[in-house]
């Protein structure tokens, strides 16, 4: 059972190699561009390291580079043959090379598919990656003077003032944390010692939040202490106050942001999918056209090309049984192996 | 005696004519890059044209992008005669026109310098501009309740971050204005009746910054209220503090930010008038190395090109002889008419 035959006169071959010497040179700029999107997201997750618990999300843009690599160097084979092609004394040097040409693109081709969908999926595991680095950087906030720490302080103000959030869920978590650290505390002041007393684990919490939080968009000065008490202030009621902090945590802003990129990509990627398909596809068609084609003294006739000699499934299994052998070779040997040592001994 | 003659066979005419042609498709993308250039910088200047008073200058800018679009056009039409320069019957039809060509060549180099000069010298009359600018824009920072002025203080707050700085001279200028609107004054405190009937104007002044000013990379929380008063925060002396609210003032900060720009745009003039410069000598070769053959009816005729027919000195007087004669010229004109008339009433 032949899948895809097509019939294909002299002048539609060469219009199938001219269409597919444009549509490779295509294929290999969208390879260029996987990878160039693939190397952008990196540095975009590594810029904001300091706040993931883990590396675990770099999969997806370590494999966009490397089927980005891949793809233009299958392009540009592709290229290469389909300029051979019309030529029937220099096409033959390619013959052995093809099915092993053909496994390896189908195999890149269905990666490019996979870390589409990857990406997809690792939203959980960011989120969570993201939850426990921002709930240690609050938590290290205040230690700027511990060697491995000092910069947290700086990272998170910089992430709230950019991405327009506060906290790890909202902005109540900074009155959850001692945030200002005990060297700029007055401990003979009355107004601290009452406030550690009043605390189970004697740290100094404050129903306030960094200057970072602020923003700027509000009407009035910034109050970012004293934030739910309505009477150290004058004309202010905390519950209807908008605008004043940031309310959003910062958890959310990243994975949105992160899952934004990342559908961005997605979406040029399946669009790079689809030309390489097509590239392949219409190389499998000339192929088997012209090999039709060779020995034969009139070169103007009429041929048929198609897609697959047998059907899908048992395609698939000449394809694996190499592959099979393989494996089970070594297994194979192992066993004799041991088999005749035992009969020696 | 002319300038820097050099001989020319059929060889050396096509291989220039081919670099000069090449050169002028460079210069196309180098006047394109111009426009784009000045296109950015009025882009810039009309973002923060708010803390400008308003009567900026975009002459620069302006000057900018009609000087690109006029050096795509005329090296378009260079390209093309060079082009054309290799096939003597369509050369020929350019003949009469190449002379005022090069001349109009000339002139717009001249423009090219003078763009240059004045992108190096905009820096002092913008000075002035953000100088009036920024003290007006402080002065209404509190007003975010008037219509026309009630995004001054957003403006002002992410400048200040953007640019890391405080204030017009120094965060000292904060000191001198009222940035707290009358909105959120309780006047039945004491505390603000004391404050306002101590001032003059029946301002409320204070020792304190906005937000804004505070430098993320200060290892303690921000301390923007009561900043000359060391005794109002713990382990805290104003004098000897730097990390905590930005020392610069945005003026500086602004002024720095775009004479930077301008002094990358200027070098970038000077190099695109250095390449324009060279393409006119090319074409003047081959204008004159076109004219001067030996064998007017055989192409491959050897020639002569030159960049000036006489020496510098002789060209120059024989201008001005020129100019005289043409003086002359109208007023024996305008004598003759004058006689004509009188004989004839």
């Amino acid at each position: 059972m032949v899948v895809g035959k097509m019939k294909l006169t002299s002048q539609k071959r060469v219009k199938l190699v001219q269409g597919l010497g444009l549509l490779s040179w295509l294929a290999t700029l969208g390879g260029a561009i996987t990878f160039t999107l693939g190397c952008f997201l990196k540095t975009e997750l590594r810029r904001r390291g300091e706040v993931m618990d883990n590396t675990d999300i770099h999969c997806v843009p370590n494999t966009l580079m490397i089927v980005g690599l891949a793809s233009m160097g299958i392009n540009y084979f592709a290229g290469r043959i389909c300029q051979d092609a019309l030529d029937a004394g220099r096409f033959p040097r390619w013959k052995t090379f093809l099915k092993p040409f053909y496994g390896c693109s189908i195999f890149f081709t269905t990666l490019m598919l996979i870390a589409v969908i990857l990406s997809y999926i690792m939203k959980g595991s960011l989120e969570s990656s993201l939850k426990i680095g921002l709930k240690n950087g609050i938590r290290f906030y205040k230690d700027t003077d511990t060697p491995g720490r000092c910069f947290q302080k700086q990272t998170i103000e910089r992430l709230q003032m950019e991405f327009q959030c506060c906290g790890n869920n909202d902005y109540k978590d900074w009155f959850e944390v001692q945030w200002i650290s005990n060297r700029y505390l007055d401990f003979s002041s009355k107004e601290v010692k009452d406030r550690i007393k009043s605390n189970v684990d004697a740290r100094y919490l404050v129903d306030g939040v960094p200057f970072s939080c602020c923003n700027p968009r509000s009407p009035r000065p910034c109050i970012q202490y004293k934030i739910t008490n309505n009477t150290a202030h004058y004309n202010y009621d905390h519950q209807t106050e908008e605008l004043n902090i940031f309310i959003g945590g910062c958890r959310e802003a990243l994975v949105n942001y992160y899952m934004g990129l990342m559908n961005t990509i997605g979406g040029v990627v399946l669009s790079v999918f689809l030309i390489q398909s097509s590239v392949l596809a219409s190389l499998r068609l000339l192929q088997t056209s012209m090999e039709a084609v060779a020995g034969q003294e009139n070169l103007e006739i009429e041929t048929e090309g198609y897609l697959l000699e047998k059907g899908v499934k048992e395609t698939f299994m000449e394809y694996l049984d190499p592959v099979l052998k393989l494996m089970l070779l070594n297994q194979v040997t192992s066993p004799e192996a041991t088999g005749t040592i035992n009969a020696d001994s | 005696m002319a300038l820097m003659k050099v001989k020319f066979d059929l060889k050396k005419r096509v291989k220039l004519a081919q670099m000069l042609w090449l050169m002028y498709w460079i210069s196309v993308m180098a006047g394109v890059l111009v426009f784009s250039m000045g296109l950015f910088f009025k882009i810039e200047l009309r973002k923060r044209s708010e803390l400008m008073d308003n009567n900026e200058s975009h002459f620069v800018p302006n000057l900018l992008i009609g000087v690109g679009l006029l050096a795509c056009g005329l090296n378009a039409f260079g390209g093309k005669i060079c082009y054309d320069s290799l096939d003597s019957t369509k050369f020929a039809k350019w003949k009469t026109i190449l002379k005022p060509f090069l001349i109009c060549c000339l002139f717009f180099n001249v423009l090219l310098v003078l763009t240059a000069v004045m992108c190096f010298t905009m820096r002092i009359p913008l000075q002035f501009t953000l100088a009036e600018g920024l003290k007006n824009g402080m002065k209404y920072y509190k007003d975010s309740d008037t219509p026309g002025r009630c995004y001054m203080k957003r403006t002002l707050d992410l400048m200040q971050m953007e640019f890391r700085c405080c204030g017009n001279n120094n965060y000292k200028d904060w000191f001198e204005i009222q940035w707290v609107s009358n909105r959120y004054l309780d006047f039945s405190s004491k505390e603000v009746k004391d404050r306002i009937s101590s001032n003059v104007d029946g301002k409320y002044l204070m020792d304190g910054v906005p937000f804004s000013c505070c430098n993320p990379s200060s290892p303690r929380p921000c301390i923007q209220q009561q900043i000359t008063n060391n005794t109002a925060h713990y382990s805290y002396d104003h004098h000897t503090e730097e990390l905590n609210i930005w020392k610069r003032g945005c003026r500086d900060a602004l002024v720095f930010y775009y004479g930077e720009m301008m002094n990358t745009i200027g070098i970038l003039v000077l190099l695109v008038t250095a390449l324009e410069i060279a393409v006119m000598i090319g074409l003047q070769y081959v204008s004159t190395s076109l004219s001067t053959l030996v064998n007017p009816e055989d192409p491959e005729s050897e020639s002569e090109g030159w960049i000036l027919e006489k020496t510098v000195k002789e060209t120059f007087t024989d201008i001005m002889a020129k100019m005289k004669a043409m003086g002359k010229g109208n007023q024996v004109d305008e004598g003759a008419q004058e006689g004509g008339v009188a004989t004839v009433s």
